[in-house]
Protein backbone atom coordinates (compact mmCIF):
# COMPACT_ATOMS: atom_id res chain seq x y z
CA UNK A 1 0.00 0.00 0.00
CA UNK A 2 2.68 2.33 0.96
CA UNK A 3 4.87 1.21 -2.41
CA UNK A 4 1.67 2.04 -4.18
CA UNK A 5 1.16 5.33 -2.84
CA UNK A 6 4.95 5.99 -3.29
CA UNK A 7 5.11 5.04 -6.90
CA UNK A 8 1.93 7.32 -7.98
CA UNK A 9 3.05 10.32 -6.40
CA UNK A 10 6.42 10.08 -8.42
CA UNK A 11 4.80 9.31 -11.31
CA UNK A 12 2.27 12.13 -11.96
CA UNK A 13 2.08 13.93 -15.04
CA UNK A 14 -0.53 16.43 -14.42
CA UNK A 15 -1.87 17.90 -11.08
CA UNK A 16 -5.17 20.12 -12.00
CA UNK A 17 -5.33 22.46 -8.96
CA UNK A 18 -8.57 24.85 -8.24
CA UNK A 19 -9.17 24.84 -12.13
CA UNK A 20 -11.80 27.55 -12.87
CA UNK A 21 -12.88 28.27 -16.71
CA UNK A 22 -15.05 30.99 -18.13
CA UNK A 23 -16.57 31.49 -21.56
CA UNK A 24 -17.17 35.15 -21.04
CA UNK A 25 -19.87 35.61 -18.24
CA UNK A 26 -20.69 31.43 -18.56
CA UNK A 27 -18.39 28.89 -16.01
CA UNK A 28 -17.70 25.94 -17.94
CA UNK A 29 -15.31 24.50 -15.10
CA UNK A 30 -15.58 24.70 -11.52
CA UNK A 31 -12.89 24.06 -9.04
CA UNK A 32 -11.46 21.09 -10.77
CA UNK A 33 -8.96 19.01 -8.72
CA UNK A 34 -7.35 15.85 -10.22
CA UNK A 35 -4.22 14.37 -10.45
CA UNK A 36 -2.99 12.26 -13.67
CA UNK A 37 -0.65 9.27 -13.10
CA UNK A 38 1.96 8.13 -15.56
CA UNK A 39 1.04 5.49 -17.78
CA UNK A 40 -2.22 5.84 -16.89
CA UNK A 41 -5.45 6.43 -19.11
CA UNK A 42 -7.44 8.68 -18.03
CA UNK A 43 -11.45 8.19 -19.06
CA UNK A 44 -13.38 11.55 -19.23
CA UNK A 45 -17.23 11.11 -19.17
CA UNK A 46 -20.52 12.88 -18.84
CA UNK A 47 -23.50 14.37 -20.49
CA UNK A 48 -22.69 16.90 -23.44
CA UNK A 49 -22.13 20.14 -22.49
CA UNK A 50 -20.66 18.96 -18.97
CA UNK A 51 -16.99 20.48 -20.11
CA UNK A 52 -15.11 17.48 -20.42
CA UNK A 53 -13.79 18.58 -24.24
CA UNK A 54 -12.90 22.02 -22.81
CA UNK A 55 -11.53 20.12 -19.29
CA UNK A 56 -9.08 18.13 -21.98
CA UNK A 57 -8.46 21.00 -24.31
CA UNK A 58 -7.17 23.32 -21.39
CA UNK A 59 -4.30 20.42 -20.58
CA UNK A 60 -2.94 21.53 -23.28
CA UNK A 61 -3.93 25.22 -23.38
CA UNK A 62 -5.85 24.64 -26.90
CA UNK A 63 -8.56 26.45 -25.04
CA UNK A 64 -7.34 29.58 -25.21
CA UNK A 65 -7.90 29.73 -29.45
CA UNK A 66 -11.17 30.73 -28.37
CA UNK A 67 -10.80 34.59 -27.37
CA UNK A 68 -13.21 34.65 -24.63
CA UNK A 69 -11.88 32.28 -22.25
CA UNK A 70 -10.60 32.84 -19.15
CA UNK A 71 -8.62 30.52 -16.38
CA UNK A 72 -8.29 30.80 -13.07
CA UNK A 73 -6.40 27.98 -11.02
CA UNK A 74 -3.34 25.67 -11.74
CA UNK A 75 -2.75 22.90 -14.07
CA UNK A 76 0.99 21.65 -12.87
CA UNK A 77 2.40 19.51 -15.73
CA UNK A 78 5.72 17.60 -14.07
CA UNK A 79 5.36 19.94 -11.43
CA UNK A 80 4.86 23.06 -13.20
CA UNK A 81 2.62 24.90 -14.22
CA UNK A 82 1.20 25.79 -17.51
CA UNK A 83 -0.14 28.81 -17.13
CA UNK A 84 2.96 30.25 -16.03
CA UNK A 85 4.70 33.53 -18.69
CA UNK A 86 7.50 30.80 -19.38
CA UNK A 87 6.09 28.46 -20.52
CA UNK A 88 5.41 27.92 -23.81
CA UNK A 89 2.77 26.80 -25.68
CA UNK A 90 4.26 25.06 -28.82
CA UNK A 91 6.87 22.98 -26.31
CA UNK A 92 3.98 22.40 -24.27
CA UNK A 93 1.71 20.99 -26.86
CA UNK A 94 5.07 18.89 -28.41
CA UNK A 95 4.69 17.51 -25.16
CA UNK A 96 1.55 16.91 -24.88
CA UNK A 97 -0.24 16.15 -28.45
CA UNK A 98 -4.00 15.28 -29.09
CA UNK A 99 -6.35 13.21 -31.27
CA UNK A 100 -9.60 15.28 -32.44
CA UNK A 101 -13.55 14.16 -32.72
CA UNK A 102 -13.51 13.94 -36.52
CA UNK A 103 -10.10 12.67 -37.52
CA UNK A 104 -8.31 16.27 -39.45
CA UNK A 105 -5.22 14.81 -41.84
CA UNK A 106 -3.95 17.69 -44.05
CA UNK A 107 -4.56 17.05 -47.15
CA UNK A 108 -1.28 16.03 -48.27
CA UNK A 109 0.11 13.00 -48.54
CA UNK A 110 0.30 10.52 -45.70
CA UNK A 111 4.40 10.98 -45.06
CA UNK A 112 3.99 14.44 -44.98
CA UNK A 113 0.99 14.36 -42.75
CA UNK A 114 3.14 12.48 -40.03
CA UNK A 115 6.56 13.84 -40.51
CA UNK A 116 4.44 17.63 -40.45
CA UNK A 117 5.79 18.27 -36.78
CA UNK A 118 9.24 17.14 -36.29
CA UNK A 119 9.51 19.23 -39.76
CA UNK A 120 8.41 22.39 -38.35
CA UNK A 121 10.41 22.09 -35.31
CA UNK A 122 13.83 21.93 -37.10
CA UNK A 123 14.22 18.26 -38.02
CA UNK A 124 15.43 18.44 -42.21
CA UNK A 125 17.10 15.18 -42.58
CA UNK A 126 15.40 13.25 -44.99
CA UNK A 127 16.38 9.50 -43.27
CA UNK A 128 15.91 10.65 -39.76
CA UNK A 129 12.31 11.73 -41.25
CA UNK A 130 11.70 8.40 -42.93
CA UNK A 131 12.24 6.88 -39.83
CA UNK A 132 10.21 8.71 -37.07
CA UNK A 133 7.28 8.20 -39.93
CA UNK A 134 7.82 4.31 -40.13
CA UNK A 135 8.25 4.38 -36.21
CA UNK A 136 5.17 6.66 -35.87
CA UNK A 137 2.99 4.78 -37.72
CA UNK A 138 4.08 1.22 -36.33
CA UNK A 139 2.85 2.15 -33.08
CA UNK A 140 -0.01 3.67 -34.64
CA UNK A 141 -0.63 0.30 -36.29
CA UNK A 142 -0.69 1.66 -39.50
CA UNK A 143 2.30 0.75 -41.22
CA UNK A 144 1.63 -2.61 -42.80
CA UNK A 145 -1.73 -0.69 -44.11
CA UNK A 146 0.13 2.18 -45.76
CA UNK A 147 3.78 1.32 -46.27
CA UNK A 148 3.25 1.04 -50.32
CA UNK A 149 1.36 4.26 -50.50
CA UNK A 150 3.12 6.86 -48.16
CA UNK A 151 3.17 9.41 -50.73
CA UNK A 152 -0.55 9.04 -51.69
CA UNK A 153 -3.48 11.86 -50.43
CA UNK A 154 -4.11 11.21 -46.97
CA UNK A 155 -8.10 11.77 -47.77
CA UNK A 156 -7.94 8.32 -49.17
CA UNK A 157 -7.97 6.61 -46.28
CA UNK A 158 -10.74 5.41 -44.36
CA UNK A 159 -11.69 6.95 -41.35
CA UNK A 160 -10.47 4.80 -39.24
CA UNK A 161 -7.44 4.74 -41.01
CA UNK A 162 -7.04 8.77 -41.19
CA UNK A 163 -7.76 8.57 -37.33
CA UNK A 164 -4.64 6.07 -37.09
CA UNK A 165 -3.08 8.87 -38.93
CA UNK A 166 -3.77 11.44 -36.80
CA UNK A 167 -2.33 9.58 -33.66
CA UNK A 168 0.66 8.96 -35.87
CA UNK A 169 1.17 12.63 -36.38
CA UNK A 170 0.46 13.08 -32.92
CA UNK A 171 3.41 10.60 -31.28
CA UNK A 172 5.67 11.93 -34.18
CA UNK A 173 6.71 14.82 -31.83
CA UNK A 174 7.67 12.20 -29.54
CA UNK A 175 5.08 13.43 -26.71
CA UNK A 176 4.70 12.56 -23.83
CA UNK A 177 0.87 12.75 -23.06
CA UNK A 178 -1.59 12.34 -25.40
CA UNK A 179 -5.29 13.59 -25.22
CA UNK A 180 -7.80 12.65 -27.03
CA UNK A 181 -11.49 14.03 -27.66
CA UNK A 182 -13.85 11.18 -28.54
CA UNK A 183 -11.50 9.71 -31.26
CA UNK A 184 -13.95 7.16 -31.85
CA UNK A 185 -17.36 8.87 -32.14
CA UNK A 186 -17.03 9.36 -35.87
CA UNK A 187 -16.03 5.72 -36.09
CA UNK A 188 -17.68 2.21 -36.91
CA UNK A 189 -16.94 -0.74 -34.37
CA UNK A 190 -14.56 -2.47 -36.17
CA UNK A 191 -12.52 0.61 -36.15
CA UNK A 192 -13.41 1.67 -32.95
CA UNK A 193 -11.74 -1.92 -31.57
CA UNK A 194 -8.81 -1.10 -33.56
CA UNK A 195 -8.07 2.30 -31.69
CA UNK A 196 -9.30 1.19 -28.31
CA UNK A 197 -6.35 -1.60 -28.90
CA UNK A 198 -4.09 0.88 -30.19
CA UNK A 199 -4.81 2.94 -26.95
CA UNK A 200 -4.26 -0.20 -24.87
CA UNK A 201 -0.74 -0.73 -26.23
CA UNK A 202 0.06 2.80 -26.16
CA UNK A 203 -0.35 3.32 -22.72
CA UNK A 204 3.12 1.83 -22.12
CA UNK A 205 5.19 4.33 -23.46
CA UNK A 206 2.20 7.06 -23.19
CA UNK A 207 0.30 8.76 -20.48
CA UNK A 208 -3.64 9.36 -22.43
CA UNK A 209 -6.32 11.46 -21.59
CA UNK A 210 -9.64 10.32 -23.50
CA UNK A 211 -13.13 11.97 -23.25
CA UNK A 212 -15.67 9.44 -24.37
CA UNK A 213 -19.33 9.30 -24.88
CA UNK A 214 -19.44 5.72 -24.25
CA UNK A 215 -19.20 4.33 -20.95
CA UNK A 216 -18.63 0.57 -21.96
CA UNK A 217 -15.86 2.13 -23.77
CA UNK A 218 -14.34 4.02 -20.44
CA UNK A 219 -14.85 0.66 -18.74
CA UNK A 220 -12.92 -1.32 -21.80
CA UNK A 221 -9.86 1.01 -22.16
CA UNK A 222 -9.39 3.00 -18.68
CA UNK A 223 -7.74 2.38 -15.34
CA UNK A 224 -9.45 5.89 -14.09
CA UNK A 225 -12.50 7.54 -14.44
CA UNK A 226 -13.65 11.14 -14.24
CA UNK A 227 -17.48 12.07 -14.15
CA UNK A 228 -18.50 15.73 -14.76
CA UNK A 229 -21.48 17.32 -14.71
CA UNK A 230 -22.21 20.61 -15.49
CA UNK A 231 -18.81 21.98 -15.19
CA UNK A 232 -18.25 20.17 -11.73
CA UNK A 233 -15.74 17.09 -11.39
CA UNK A 234 -18.28 15.08 -9.31
CA UNK A 235 -15.71 12.00 -8.74
CA UNK A 236 -12.45 10.60 -9.63
CA UNK A 237 -11.57 7.20 -9.05
CA UNK A 238 -10.04 3.63 -10.45
CA UNK A 239 -12.29 2.62 -13.22
CA UNK A 240 -13.31 -0.74 -11.66
CA UNK A 241 -14.57 1.32 -8.35
CA UNK A 242 -16.25 4.26 -10.28
CA UNK A 243 -19.04 1.80 -12.17
CA UNK A 244 -18.61 -0.93 -9.77
CA UNK A 245 -19.45 0.96 -6.79
CA UNK A 246 -19.87 4.95 -6.91
CA UNK A 247 -19.71 7.03 -3.75
CA UNK A 248 -22.16 9.52 -5.64
CA UNK A 249 -25.59 9.57 -6.33
CA UNK A 250 -25.07 11.54 -9.53
CA UNK A 251 -22.20 9.47 -11.12
CA UNK A 252 -24.99 6.41 -9.98
CA UNK A 253 -27.37 7.63 -11.95
CA UNK A 254 -25.23 8.22 -14.93
CA UNK A 255 -23.82 5.04 -15.53
CA UNK A 256 -26.97 3.47 -14.98
CA UNK A 257 -28.36 5.46 -17.98
CA UNK A 258 -31.07 7.35 -15.50
CA UNK A 259 -29.80 10.53 -17.68
CA UNK A 260 -27.69 11.80 -19.92
CA UNK B 1 -48.49 -2.44 -50.26
CA UNK B 2 -50.78 -2.38 -47.82
CA UNK B 3 -50.51 1.68 -47.19
CA UNK B 4 -53.74 2.87 -45.34
CA UNK B 5 -53.38 6.32 -46.63
CA UNK B 6 -54.74 6.45 -49.97
CA UNK B 7 -54.71 9.68 -52.52
CA UNK B 8 -54.66 10.64 -56.52
CA UNK B 9 -52.39 12.69 -58.06
CA UNK B 10 -54.51 15.64 -59.34
CA UNK B 11 -53.16 15.32 -63.09
CA UNK B 12 -54.03 18.77 -64.16
CA UNK B 13 -51.84 20.36 -61.57
CA UNK B 14 -48.71 18.11 -62.75
CA UNK B 15 -48.80 19.21 -66.58
CA UNK B 16 -49.38 22.54 -65.10
CA UNK B 17 -46.43 22.39 -63.23
CA UNK B 18 -43.91 20.31 -66.12
CA UNK B 19 -44.88 23.41 -68.12
CA UNK B 20 -44.06 26.14 -65.87
CA UNK B 21 -40.58 24.03 -65.46
CA UNK B 22 -40.30 23.88 -69.32
CA UNK B 23 -40.51 27.59 -69.97
CA UNK B 24 -38.79 28.89 -66.73
CA UNK B 25 -35.83 27.06 -68.10
CA UNK B 26 -36.42 28.89 -71.51
CA UNK B 27 -36.50 32.08 -69.23
CA UNK B 28 -33.13 31.74 -67.68
CA UNK B 29 -31.66 30.35 -70.61
CA UNK B 30 -32.54 33.66 -72.35
CA UNK B 31 -30.83 36.05 -69.77
CA UNK B 32 -27.54 33.85 -71.11
CA UNK B 33 -28.15 33.92 -74.48
CA UNK B 34 -28.87 38.02 -73.68
CA UNK B 35 -25.41 38.22 -72.70
CA UNK B 36 -23.83 36.13 -75.71
CA UNK B 37 -25.52 38.49 -77.92
CA UNK B 38 -23.94 41.59 -76.95
CA UNK B 39 -20.58 39.90 -76.95
CA UNK B 40 -20.83 38.06 -80.19
CA UNK B 41 -22.12 41.34 -82.01
CA UNK B 42 -18.74 43.02 -80.17
CA UNK B 43 -16.62 40.45 -81.17
CA UNK B 44 -18.10 40.39 -85.17
CA UNK B 45 -18.03 44.24 -85.64
CA UNK B 46 -14.46 44.53 -84.21
CA UNK B 47 -13.53 41.23 -86.19
CA UNK B 48 -14.81 42.83 -89.31
CA UNK B 49 -12.86 46.29 -88.66
CA UNK B 50 -9.72 44.86 -87.65
CA UNK B 51 -9.57 42.39 -90.75
CA UNK B 52 -6.71 43.16 -92.78
CA UNK B 53 -5.38 45.23 -89.83
CA UNK B 54 -4.66 43.19 -87.19
CA UNK B 55 -0.95 41.34 -88.57
CA UNK B 56 2.99 40.75 -87.04
CA UNK B 57 3.61 44.43 -88.67
CA UNK B 58 0.82 45.63 -86.48
CA UNK B 59 2.07 43.81 -82.85
CA UNK B 60 5.49 44.57 -83.99
CA UNK B 61 5.78 48.16 -84.87
CA UNK B 62 5.70 51.13 -83.16
CA UNK B 63 3.40 54.19 -83.31
CA UNK B 64 2.57 56.35 -85.79
CA UNK B 65 0.58 59.54 -86.77
CA UNK B 66 -0.06 57.08 -90.19
CA UNK B 67 -2.43 54.57 -89.72
CA UNK B 68 -0.88 52.13 -92.41
CA UNK B 69 2.58 52.03 -90.47
CA UNK B 70 1.19 52.09 -86.35
CA UNK B 71 1.98 49.26 -84.78
CA UNK B 72 1.31 48.49 -81.06
CA UNK B 73 4.94 46.95 -79.75
CA UNK B 74 5.27 50.41 -76.81
CA UNK B 75 1.36 49.67 -75.88
CA UNK B 76 2.60 45.89 -75.38
CA UNK B 77 5.24 46.75 -73.72
CA UNK B 78 3.63 49.18 -71.67
CA UNK B 79 0.65 47.05 -70.41
CA UNK B 80 3.55 43.97 -69.91
CA UNK B 81 5.33 47.24 -67.61
CA UNK B 82 2.12 47.72 -65.46
CA UNK B 83 1.55 43.94 -64.54
CA UNK B 84 4.80 43.39 -63.57
CA UNK B 85 4.34 46.44 -61.73
CA UNK B 86 1.06 45.61 -60.14
CA UNK B 87 1.15 41.88 -60.11
CA UNK B 88 3.69 41.66 -56.85
CA UNK B 89 2.17 44.81 -55.11
CA UNK B 90 -0.96 43.56 -55.04
CA UNK B 91 -0.06 40.04 -53.97
CA UNK B 92 1.74 41.25 -51.22
CA UNK B 93 0.11 44.01 -49.88
CA UNK B 94 -3.18 42.91 -51.03
CA UNK B 95 -2.20 38.84 -49.39
CA UNK B 96 -0.76 40.48 -46.56
CA UNK B 97 -3.44 42.87 -45.31
CA UNK B 98 -5.92 39.52 -45.38
CA UNK B 99 -3.36 37.62 -43.47
CA UNK B 100 -3.76 40.49 -41.27
CA UNK B 101 -7.14 41.11 -40.90
CA UNK B 102 -8.50 37.37 -40.52
CA UNK B 103 -6.01 35.69 -38.72
CA UNK B 104 -4.34 38.38 -36.59
CA UNK B 105 -6.54 41.02 -35.89
CA UNK B 106 -8.76 40.84 -33.02
CA UNK B 107 -12.54 40.44 -34.14
CA UNK B 108 -14.13 44.07 -32.51
CA UNK B 109 -14.73 47.69 -33.79
CA UNK B 110 -11.91 48.69 -35.07
CA UNK B 111 -11.18 45.26 -37.33
CA UNK B 112 -15.12 45.80 -38.18
CA UNK B 113 -14.42 49.75 -39.18
CA UNK B 114 -11.38 48.76 -41.77
CA UNK B 115 -13.62 45.85 -43.18
CA UNK B 116 -16.30 48.06 -43.95
CA UNK B 117 -13.50 50.92 -45.48
CA UNK B 118 -11.66 48.63 -47.29
CA UNK B 119 -15.14 46.89 -48.68
CA UNK B 120 -16.18 50.76 -48.98
CA UNK B 121 -12.77 51.19 -51.51
CA UNK B 122 -13.53 48.32 -53.55
CA UNK B 123 -16.83 50.56 -55.19
CA UNK B 124 -14.77 53.78 -55.33
CA UNK B 125 -15.01 55.12 -59.06
CA UNK B 126 -11.63 54.46 -60.81
CA UNK B 127 -11.21 58.24 -62.28
CA UNK B 128 -11.14 58.88 -58.33
CA UNK B 129 -8.16 56.71 -57.65
CA UNK B 130 -6.64 58.20 -61.14
CA UNK B 131 -6.64 61.47 -59.04
CA UNK B 132 -5.11 59.88 -55.91
CA UNK B 133 -2.33 58.15 -57.67
CA UNK B 134 -1.36 61.67 -59.77
CA UNK B 135 -1.74 63.72 -56.48
CA UNK B 136 0.39 60.97 -54.48
CA UNK B 137 2.64 58.85 -57.16
CA UNK B 138 2.96 61.78 -60.07
CA UNK B 139 3.57 64.79 -58.27
CA UNK B 140 4.47 63.85 -54.88
CA UNK B 141 6.28 60.93 -55.26
CA UNK B 142 7.94 63.12 -58.46
CA UNK B 143 6.99 59.57 -60.47
CA UNK B 144 4.69 61.58 -63.44
CA UNK B 145 2.94 59.56 -66.08
CA UNK B 146 5.82 56.66 -65.72
CA UNK B 147 5.04 53.07 -65.90
CA UNK B 148 5.86 52.76 -61.85
CA UNK B 149 3.26 55.77 -61.25
CA UNK B 150 0.37 54.18 -63.41
CA UNK B 151 1.72 50.72 -62.16
CA UNK B 152 1.41 51.97 -58.17
CA UNK B 153 -2.00 53.58 -59.31
CA UNK B 154 -3.68 50.70 -60.62
CA UNK B 155 -2.38 48.42 -57.35
CA UNK B 156 -4.50 50.98 -55.51
CA UNK B 157 -7.16 50.08 -57.53
CA UNK B 158 -7.79 46.70 -57.84
CA UNK B 159 -6.04 46.00 -53.95
CA UNK B 160 -9.28 45.99 -51.98
CA UNK B 161 -10.64 43.17 -54.43
CA UNK B 162 -7.54 41.16 -53.58
CA UNK B 163 -8.00 41.94 -50.19
CA UNK B 164 -11.29 40.87 -49.79
CA UNK B 165 -10.91 37.85 -52.44
CA UNK B 166 -8.32 36.88 -50.51
CA UNK B 167 -10.10 37.00 -47.02
CA UNK B 168 -12.78 34.67 -48.47
CA UNK B 169 -10.21 32.40 -49.27
CA UNK B 170 -8.55 32.38 -46.07
CA UNK B 171 -12.10 31.96 -43.85
CA UNK B 172 -13.16 29.01 -46.18
CA UNK B 173 -9.82 27.10 -44.49
CA UNK B 174 -11.43 24.67 -41.74
CA UNK B 175 -10.92 25.19 -38.51
CA UNK B 176 -9.67 21.53 -37.92
CA UNK B 177 -6.74 21.95 -40.04
CA UNK B 178 -5.87 25.22 -37.89
CA UNK B 179 -6.29 22.98 -35.03
CA UNK B 180 -4.30 19.98 -36.35
CA UNK B 181 -0.99 22.44 -36.60
CA UNK B 182 -2.10 23.83 -33.48
CA UNK B 183 -1.80 20.90 -31.66
CA UNK B 184 1.67 19.90 -33.35
CA UNK B 185 3.09 22.77 -31.38
CA UNK B 186 3.22 25.03 -34.02
CA UNK B 187 2.90 28.83 -33.48
CA UNK B 188 0.53 30.90 -35.80
CA UNK B 189 2.92 32.17 -38.06
CA UNK B 190 4.12 28.61 -38.57
CA UNK B 191 -0.05 27.45 -39.41
CA UNK B 192 -0.29 30.04 -41.25
CA UNK B 193 2.59 29.08 -43.92
CA UNK B 194 2.26 25.47 -44.62
CA UNK B 195 -1.38 24.92 -43.26
CA UNK B 196 -3.94 27.66 -43.67
CA UNK B 197 -1.99 29.60 -47.20
CA UNK B 198 -1.75 26.31 -49.24
CA UNK B 199 -5.30 25.87 -49.10
CA UNK B 200 -6.26 29.18 -49.35
CA UNK B 201 -3.72 29.58 -52.16
CA UNK B 202 -6.00 28.54 -54.99
CA UNK B 203 -8.80 31.08 -53.75
CA UNK B 204 -6.10 33.52 -53.24
CA UNK B 205 -4.55 33.14 -56.69
CA UNK B 206 -8.30 33.12 -58.55
CA UNK B 207 -9.72 36.43 -56.79
CA UNK B 208 -6.04 38.14 -57.70
CA UNK B 209 -5.90 37.18 -61.33
CA UNK B 210 -9.15 38.38 -61.94
CA UNK B 211 -8.72 41.58 -60.06
CA UNK B 212 -5.35 41.97 -62.28
CA UNK B 213 -7.48 41.55 -65.35
CA UNK B 214 -9.40 44.42 -64.45
CA UNK B 215 -6.02 46.49 -64.29
CA UNK B 216 -5.37 45.71 -67.45
CA UNK B 217 -8.39 46.65 -68.82
CA UNK B 218 -8.78 49.91 -67.10
CA UNK B 219 -8.64 53.42 -68.80
CA UNK B 220 -9.50 56.14 -66.62
CA UNK B 221 -7.09 56.24 -64.06
CA UNK B 222 -4.39 56.29 -66.63
CA UNK B 223 -5.65 58.85 -68.77
CA UNK B 224 -5.92 61.35 -65.75
CA UNK B 225 -2.55 60.53 -64.84
CA UNK B 226 -1.49 62.15 -67.84
CA UNK B 227 -0.37 59.49 -70.03
CA UNK B 228 0.61 61.27 -73.56
CA UNK B 229 -1.13 61.19 -76.50
CA UNK B 230 1.34 60.12 -78.82
CA UNK B 231 4.27 58.15 -77.82
CA UNK B 232 7.31 56.94 -80.26
CA UNK B 233 10.18 55.84 -78.34
CA UNK B 234 9.40 52.42 -76.48
CA UNK B 235 10.13 51.83 -72.76
CA UNK B 236 12.90 50.57 -72.03
CA UNK B 237 12.65 51.10 -67.79
CA UNK B 238 9.73 51.64 -64.99
CA UNK B 239 10.62 55.48 -65.18
CA UNK B 240 9.99 55.77 -68.71
CA UNK B 241 6.86 57.16 -70.33
CA UNK B 242 4.51 54.59 -71.42
CA UNK B 243 1.33 54.15 -73.46
CA UNK B 244 -0.92 50.92 -73.02
CA UNK B 245 -3.29 48.93 -74.36
CA UNK B 246 -6.97 50.69 -73.55
CA UNK B 247 -5.40 53.80 -73.64
CA UNK B 248 -4.77 52.95 -77.19
CA UNK B 249 -7.94 51.99 -77.79
CA UNK B 250 -9.17 55.53 -76.68
CA UNK B 251 -6.82 57.71 -78.36
CA UNK B 252 -7.66 56.03 -81.45
CA UNK B 253 -11.48 56.47 -81.27
CA UNK B 254 -11.13 59.90 -80.19
CA UNK B 255 -9.37 60.19 -83.14
CA UNK B 256 -11.69 58.72 -85.88
CA UNK B 257 -13.02 62.42 -86.99
CA UNK B 258 -9.55 62.95 -87.83
CA UNK B 259 -8.16 59.74 -89.29
CA UNK B 260 -11.16 57.02 -90.34
CA UNK B 261 -8.63 54.08 -90.07
CA UNK B 262 -7.97 54.83 -86.72
CA UNK B 263 -11.55 53.03 -85.76
CA UNK B 264 -9.84 49.90 -87.42
CA UNK B 265 -6.52 50.64 -85.53
CA UNK B 266 -8.68 50.54 -82.29
CA UNK B 267 -10.79 47.41 -83.32
CA UNK B 268 -7.82 45.78 -83.82
CA UNK B 269 -6.14 46.66 -80.46
CA UNK B 270 -9.32 46.06 -78.50
CA UNK B 271 -9.07 41.99 -80.23
CA UNK B 272 -5.62 41.67 -78.33
CA UNK B 273 -6.20 43.06 -75.35
CA UNK B 274 -9.45 40.67 -74.95
CA UNK B 275 -6.97 37.81 -76.37
CA UNK B 276 -4.76 38.61 -73.39
CA UNK B 277 -7.66 39.04 -70.84
CA UNK B 278 -9.33 35.37 -71.98
CA UNK B 279 -5.30 34.00 -71.30
CA UNK B 280 -5.71 35.54 -67.68
CA UNK B 281 -8.78 33.98 -66.65
CA UNK B 282 -8.18 30.63 -68.22
CA UNK B 283 -4.75 31.23 -65.99
CA UNK B 284 -6.99 31.52 -63.67
CA UNK B 285 -9.38 28.61 -63.91
CA UNK B 286 -6.45 26.37 -64.42
CA UNK B 287 -4.91 27.30 -61.34
CA UNK B 288 -8.18 26.78 -59.56
CA UNK B 289 -8.77 23.54 -60.98
CA UNK B 290 -4.98 22.28 -60.42
CA UNK B 291 -5.17 23.64 -56.84
CA UNK B 292 -8.79 22.37 -56.05
CA UNK B 293 -8.64 20.20 -52.53
CA UNK B 294 -11.81 17.96 -51.73
CA UNK B 295 -12.68 18.14 -48.08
Amino acid sequence: MNQNENMTKSGIVYEVKGLNLWYGNDQALKDINLKIGKNEVTAIIGPSGCGKSTFIKTLNRMIENIPSVRTTGEILYHGEDIFDKNVRVEELRTKVGMVFQKPNPFPKSIYENVVYGPKIHGIRDKNLLMEIAETSLRSAALWDEVKDRLNDNAYGLSGGQQQRLCIARALAVQPDVILMDEPTSALDPIATAKIEELIDRLKKDYTIAIVTHSMQQAGRISDKTAFFLMGELIEFDRTEILFSNPRDKRTEDYITGRFG
Amino acid sequence: MNTSVKFEIDKKRTKRRISLNNASKYVFSLSTIFALIVLAILLYRIGVQSIGWLDWNFLSGNLSIFPEKAGIKGAIIGSVGLMLVVIPVTLVLGVSTAIYLEEYAKKGKMQRFIQINISNLASVPSVIFGLLGLAVFGRFFNLGSSILAGGLTLSLLVLPVVVVASQEALKAVPGFLREASYAMGANQWTTIRKVVIPVALPGILTGTILAISRAIGETAPLVVLGIPTLILRVPTSVMDDFTALPIQVYYWTLDTVLTAEYANLAAATIIVLLFTLFLMNSLAIIIRNKFQRNF
